[in-house]
């Protein structure tokens, strides 16, 4: 499946893009962290990030679907 | 009503936002941009965020402020792109009939944005350097 991946802030910079389009045999969130974590070196784990598919908050258990625009949120540091 | 924008925030007209005739009582927050941070001394931040997450999180927040306070207007906006020290980063703005009210809610609204908008800041250090902000447990 396809997905569309956006990057902010550390996860950024680690990736080295604001976003990319992700080929993937992952079909939760889950699975797709591990693997991109794995790609793109990101430190954090699971439990210190939020997770949004298609703009909204979800959990990581959420199911994905093809062309999902999945979002990994680390720790948010705004005001 | 809350937003995200790159231009800086005009004070004046979100205060006058707050007008109504049965607001008694008006509170506002400014978050400025400090000289220093952590023992390390600063000279500007930059701020990133996920706008379409951000803005609906943060309508989220007010809307709750809303519920849980008696309230007139209940308003907030923060800033993305790079700011210098003592630009306003983040301001939250409440009227109400009486001051508990005004002072509750306001201070919600700016815990809660720090706490759950998707909005992260870069700070830059008079040493040269510059990271990324990711606190372990709830801002201060």
């Amino acid at each position: 499946m396809n997905y569309r991946l956006l990057y902010f802030a550390s996860l950024c910079d680690a990736a080295g893009r604001a976003e990319e389009q992700v080929a993937s045999d992952a079909r939760d969130v889950t699975a797709l962290y591990a693997e991109l974590a794995a790609r793109h070196g990101f430190t954090f784990t699971p439990d210190r990030l939020r997770v949004a598919v298609n703009g909204a908050f979800t959990d990581w258990n959420h199911r994905l679907a093809d062309n999902d625009e999945v979002v990994f949120l680390p720790p948010v540091s705004g005001g | 009503m809350f937003a995200i924008g790159e231009a800086p925030i005009d004070v004046v007209r979100l205060h006058q936002g707050l007008e109504a005739d049965g607001a008694g009582a008006v509170v506002c927050f400014e978050g400025r941009v400090r000289n220093y941070n952590d023992g390390r001394a600063v000279n500007g931040l930059s701020y990133q965020a996920y706008i379409e997450l951000a803005e609906a999180e943060g309508r989220r927040i007010v809307e709750e402020a809303r519920g849980r306070f008696k309230v007139e207007r209940v308003s907030c906006v923060h800033r993305v792109g790079d700011l210098a020290l003592g630009d306003v980063a983040v301001w939250a703005g409440v009227s109400a009939g009486h001051r508990g009210a005004a002072f509750d809610a306001c201070r919600y609204v700016i815990d809660q944005v720090k706490a759950r908008v998707p909005i992260w800041k870069r700070e830059h250090y008079v040493e040269g350097t510059s990271e990324w902000l990711h606190p372990d447990s709830a801002p201060k």
